[in-house]
């Protein structure tokens, strides 16, 4: 919402600077986002005259003026390639030295194609005041030669512009706007009374409205002998100070009524509306010529108003071309009607039509306004263009009684934790238009018509609060208590936590992607469900809400990759989706690597420069699994059924028994890389959080009492020879499971293929400890569990003890 | 010199020149041994009368003990050498370079910095930490927040919308984490403290505005809890978040659905040219919106507006972040660019705490 200082002035009688009533108005809710002052900005442009106007020697766009910028001293060469630069023509200069705002930069002294140029002849666009750059600013042959052009053609009048809220139509209105500023103190409102304009003959055009639900209220006069030129001078400032085009008197005053008293109004030419009107619904398919120029296809759920011709305004939003008014109108039908809010909502939405008409309506303009709207703008219409006025014809204007609110004073304490005595409250509230009656400790206040957004106590106080000032509220420690010092994080968020933590500190750096992704990427990661589709995604390759972190995180590295970065290490913690209901969204932590991008490090190292194996991968989930808390003697690796993104030869499932699969971890399946467009190798891994089993509470924080065995542990070496694809793991589980006591670790120390081995076979070297719990054993003892060891082995997995 | 002197000087002599322990065992077996020479002098005594024997005998004794002592002189000497040699021969070249620990590698993304920073601060005030999903009901996203049907305030918010289902309902993208305010209250009892960080969607998309975000909601709900006790809370949260002594704070009215009254609140700040420092300078930064719980949020969450209240409050945790610690671009932060993460991102040790600072 724009308005000028003297606009606001011919509402609010008032001594205060620019900056105290722009402060005051973002004090008080009216935030003033810009203040434009073009008299300050344009100071340094002046009016100038033409004398020469000759062809550039070296440029046929160009020409070569003589300029008297009329500082007394001789005339100035310009080079201007404006096509309207000709001699005599009175216009704007720019001296080197200034500053063009539209084109950011200072001007110096040029030199032109040879040709020197001291200064500029200026567009209006080249000023900010308007789009035109056709060419220079034409200005009257007696504009005065050397005078400041901004303070010359009025633009002295400083604009505000407030970023107004959605609650506050009545502010919509530079009325009022007034009206506030007047009850925080900046001044005296001007509100007098609208006298209405006597009717001198019926008028012929009856109303008729379909359905008073869109259209509660309408109300409608001729003034005929009317003579429509441009409007007053003052009146087109105005408006163009706020960005709008002055069109012809009769509309300029629709317009200038919006923006005055937030009260759109629409004028037809009588001469081109047949008939009477009829306020109804469109029938499906009748199209209108509106005054944008483009014609809409309507439907019943927009609300027009018709002739005998069809269609000639969509209600509230905008006129019909055909019915306007233009320089030839004489008989003028002014219309000041109330419509159904949310009907204009979704009939402006459903158009594509955003006018100031709408952004009014459908906030719910002021319905006691309808008809003082109607008279004031027949009085303007008379003044500016002369003319008859007919009666008014009113239909509906039924508008509820006075909204009474009954407020406790100690409401304003209650929620905002200050005191305000009742003479002040009373004093705010009648300043913005609140009746307020009665004695504490209730009063009743009546809401103003024009406050449709003010329904309760809640919203008085509200009213109350922002005039005397939100600083003055005072700052009151908020006590924690005495309640419980419990950790407030749950065991998922810190599981999350967790998870970050320990993947980072493993040299994996994370990332945040997307939660959605392309279709292709989800159904290649076993989404794409048709309800977990976006019905108005902002991208094509961000429709569909994502299965698994790894399509961003395989997209991330790829695009790193082709930024020079191939060596990387990435993972995310975040949500994704199986489903469309919350019990469908789950935790997931999930990593990539990629290139020389091993445990050891990223990057080639004289250490050793090893690519990312799925075993980096696996080390990756286990880490994450033992942050957030798994029980990691438990968990199995099974490669029976892996997910279809995963290389069937190089990728296990992570599984606490066969029913819960905690996650995946492997090479990437060589397809779906290419599906995605991303060069391979890459491996990852992804875990389930929520998987993770919970653990059993408990009582105290104690750690169990530490055992410590008097006896010394005893350990012995075995090599077995075994088929290569025997599972290391049965081995070791083979060798455990002959004395899950006694045996306290059994850990791989070698794994050996190759030279002295067969091909198919390979070698693996276990170390198994004995933790005797009561004496120490016998050679012969240890012998015995030796054996078993290797029968046991050798029975389950085929194998023989290395000779 | 008598010719026990000559032999002693030899032996002296060959054991200072003896150039290893091998040299030198030669020498002591040579003058020591069964058949060396002081060995063979002493065996002479026993043919010598008493008086000779006695005075022979101690002058060779005198020889040998000399002998002895420079023998284990030597030999010590010549080992250190040994060992000196062996270990001039192991010696590696320690300028090679180590590869950085993983633990400095790493990183973690600035949000989940900030996350922790933002629960951290709270959960010292006695906040918990509420979260709820990502797709949502328009009843609990907009509805029982006060948003009528067809309200122009719905359309501050660009919806993601699901496709209809069956009976009509269409699911949506939370376009802020205030639903997970509604879930709270509905299902926990008075008195209630709690944030709601979380990603929240809307459908925009330049600068300053990514389809996807992060947001931080408070709300506070008991039987005494005013705006004076909110504007204290989001001080303290200023101060320490931003890491400051004093924050200067505008509190301006303003419009939300679901809070009356509404406030938008400004912190000073002066702007530089890589930074923003708060707590001084002539510039306001708009960076929360707040106010109190609207009478018709708690009816519609099933407490009474006379008996309940409480206050609530919101913002982006992106941009909370970007503030603190001088990023530029919001778009950035979705693009998984190793060398932005490498550079604003955050080491795992650097966790926050009260005690030891949020940022190191």
């Amino acid at each position: 919402m724009k308005l000028t200082l003297s606009w606001l002035k011919d509402h609010l009688d008032t001594d205060e600077t620019l900056e105290k009533l722009a402060d005051k108005l973002t004090m008080i809710g009216l935030e003033v986002e810009g203040i434009e002052d073009k008299a300050k900005a344009l100071a340094p442009f002046t009016i100038a005259k033409v004398l020469t106007a000759g062809k550039h020697p070296n440029a046929d766009k160009l020409q070569v003026c003589t300029v008297d910028v009329g500082d007394g001293g001789a005339p100035v060469q310009v080079v201007c390639g404006a096509p309207n630069a000709r001699a005599g023509l009175v216009t704007v200069f720019a001296a080197p030295g200034t500053y063009i705002p539209a084109k950011d930069f200072t001007l110096g002294i040029g030199n032109i194609r040879g040709v020197e140029s001291r200064g500029m002849l200026c567009s209006a666009a080249e000023l900010q005041i308007s789009d035109d750059h056709d060419g220079i600013i034409e200005l009257p042959a007696d504009a005065p030669v050397g005078a400041a052009y901004a303070a010359w053609a009025g633009l002295g009048d400083p604009v505000l512009d407030i970023n107004l809220t959605p609650n506050r139509q009545d502010c919509a209105g530079v009325h009022g706007i007034a009206r506030d500023l007047a009850a925080a103190d900046m001044g005296k409102f001007k509100d007098p009374a609208i006298k209405p304009v006597k009717g001198e003959f019926p008028c012929p055009v009856s109303v008729t409205v379909e359905d008073s639900k869109l259209c509660p209220g309408f109300a409608l006069r001729l003034v005929k002998g009317v003579k429509n030129g441009p409007s007053p001078e003052w009146l087109q400032k105005r408006l163009t100070a706020i960005g709008l085009r002055p069109i012809n008197a009769l509309v300029d005053i629709t317009n200038y009524l919006t923006f005055d008293r937030s009260r759109p109004l629409h004028v037809f030419d009588a001469a081109k509306v047949k008939g009477n009107l009829v306020v109804r619904r469109a029938h499906d398919g009748e199209t209108l010529l509106a005054l944008d120029g483009r014609t809409y296809t309507l439907d019943s759920s927009v609300c027009v108003i018709a002739d005998d011709h069809g269609v000639e305004s969509l209600a509230g939003i905008m006129g019909g071309e055909l019915s306007g008014c233009s320089s030839e109108t004489t008989d003028v039908l002014i219309e000041s009607a109330l419509w159904n809010e949310i009907n204009i909502a979704q009939s402006g939405r459903k158009l594509g039509i955003n006018t100031d008409a709408r952004y009014r309506f459908e906030r719910g303009v002021d319905p006691a306004f309808m008809l003082p709207g109607l008279e004031l703008a027949t009085k303007l219409v008379m003044e500016f263009c002369g003319g008859t006025p007919s009666d008014v014809v009113v239909v509906g204007n039924q508008f509820a009684d006075d909204k009474i609110i009954d407020f406790p004073l100690a409401e304003v304490k209650r929620l905002a934790g200050i005191e305000v005595s009742l003479t002040e409250v009373r004093r705010i509230l009648n300043h913005l238009g609140f009746a307020v009656a009665g004695q504490a400790p209730v009063v009743k206040v009546a809401v103003p018509s024009w406050r449709s957004d003010v329904h309760g106590k809640a919203d008085i106080v509200e009213e109350i609060v922002r005039i005397v000032g939100v600083d003055k509220v005072p700052l009151t420690p908020f006590e924690r208590g005495d309640a419980p010092r419990k950790p407030v994080l749950t065991q998922m968020q810190t599981r999350t936590r967790r998870a970050k933590r320990a993947l980072a500190a493993r040299g994996l750096t994370e990332a945040v992607t997307w939660s959605f992704i392309s279709k292709p990427a989800a159904e290649a990661f076993g989404g794409g469900q048709a309800e977990l589709a976006l019905a108005n995604p902002i991208a094509s390759d961000l429709s569909d809400m994502r299965p698994s972190l790894l399509p961003g995180l395989i997209a991330a590295a790829q695009a790193n990759a082709d930024r020079g970065s191939p060596d990387l290490a990435l993972f995310e913690v975040g949500q994704v989706f199986k489903g469309d209901l919350p019990k469908d969204q789950f935790m997931a932590a999930s990593g990539v690597r990629r290139g020389v991008a091993s445990s050891a490090g990223l990057g080639r190292h004289w250490s050793g420069s090893a690519q990312a194996t799925a075993l980096d991968a696996k080390a990756d989930a286990f880490a994450v699994l033992a942050a957030a808390g798994a029980p990691m003697a438990g968990l199995q690796i099974a490669t029976n059924k892996l997910p279809a993104w995963l290389h069937p030869g190089r990728s296990g499932a992570i599984q606490i028994g066969p029913q819960n699969v905690l996650g995946y971890f492997g090479e990437l399946h060589p397809r779906v890389l290419e599906q995605l467009g991303a060069d391979g190798p890459l491996v990852a891994f992804e875990v389930m959080l929520e998987k993770i089993p919970d653990p059993k509470q408990r009582p105290t924080r104690a750690k169990p009492a530490l055992e410590l065995s008097a006896f010394h542990p005893v350990s012995r070496d075995f090599a077995f020879i075994v088929d290569r694809k025997v599972a290391v793991a049965d081995i070791v589980r083979a060798a455990q499971g002959v004395d899950k006591k006694l045996i306290t670790s059994v850990s791989v120390f070698d794994v050996y293929e190759g030279k002295g081995i067969d091909p198919d076979k390979k070698s693996v070297a276990i170390a198994v400890t004995l933790q005797p719990r009561d004496k120490t054993m016998t050679d012969q003892e240890i012998e015995a569990v030796a054996a078993k060891i290797v029968a046991e082995v050798t029975k389950k997995t085929g194998g023989s003890l290395r000779g | 010199m008598s010719n026990l002197a000559n032999l002693q000087s030899q032996i002296l002599a060959d054991i200072a020149a003896a150039s290893d322990e091998a040299a030198l065992e030669a020498v002591r077996v040579g003058a020591l041994g069964k058949k060396g020479s002081i060995s063979a002098l002493l065996a002479t005594l026993g043919k010598m009368d008493p008086e000779q024997r006695k005075t022979e005998g101690a002058a060779i004794n005198l020889a040998k003990d000399a002998v002895a002592q420079a023998l284990a002189a030597r030999r010590d000497v010549l080992k250190a050498a040994a060992l000196d040699a062996k270990l001039a021969a192991e010696t590696i070249d320690v300028t090679l370079p180590m590869r950085e620990p993983s633990a400095e590698a790493g990183r973690l993304h600035p949000l989940s910095q900030v996350w922790d920073e933002v629960t951290t601060i709270f959960a010292d005030m006695g906040f918990a930490v509420a979260e709820g999903p990502d797709i949502e009901t328009d009843d609990y996203n907009f509805t029982k927040l006060n948003f009528p049907e067809g309200h122009p305030a719905r359309e501050m918010h660009d919806t993601f919308y699901f496709n209809p289902k069956e009976d009509g309902s269409r699911l949506l993208l939370r376009t802020h984490t205030s639903p997970v305010q509604v879930r709270t209250m509905l299902s926990q009892k008075p008195p209630i403290r709690v944030i709601c960080p979380g990603r929240t969607y809307r459908s925009d998309s330049d600068q300053t505005h990514t389809p996807m975000f992060h947001q931080v909601e408070g709300l506070v709900i008991d039987k005494g809890s005013h705006l004076g006790h909110l504007k204290w809370i989001l001080h303290e949260f200023c101060k320490a978040f931003f890491e400051v002594d004093n924050v200067n704070m505008r509190f301006r009215p303003s419009f939300f659905p679901f809070t009356e009254p509404s406030l938008e609140v400004d912190i000073q700040c002066r702007r530089g040219k890589d930074e923003i420092r708060f707590g001084e300078g002539e510039d306001w930064l708009e960076i929360l919106g707040c106010g109190m719980v609207h009478p018709n949020v708690l009816t519609a969450c099933g407490l009474d507006p006379d008996e309940y209240q409480g206050f609530a409050w919101g913002m982006g945790i992106d941009r909370i972040a970007m503030l603190k610690y001088g990023m530029s671009d919001l778009r950035q932060l979705f693009e998984a660019d190793v060398r932005w993460l490498n550079h604003y991102g955050f080491k795992p040790l650097d966790i926050p705490t009260l005690a030891g600072g949020l940022s190191s």
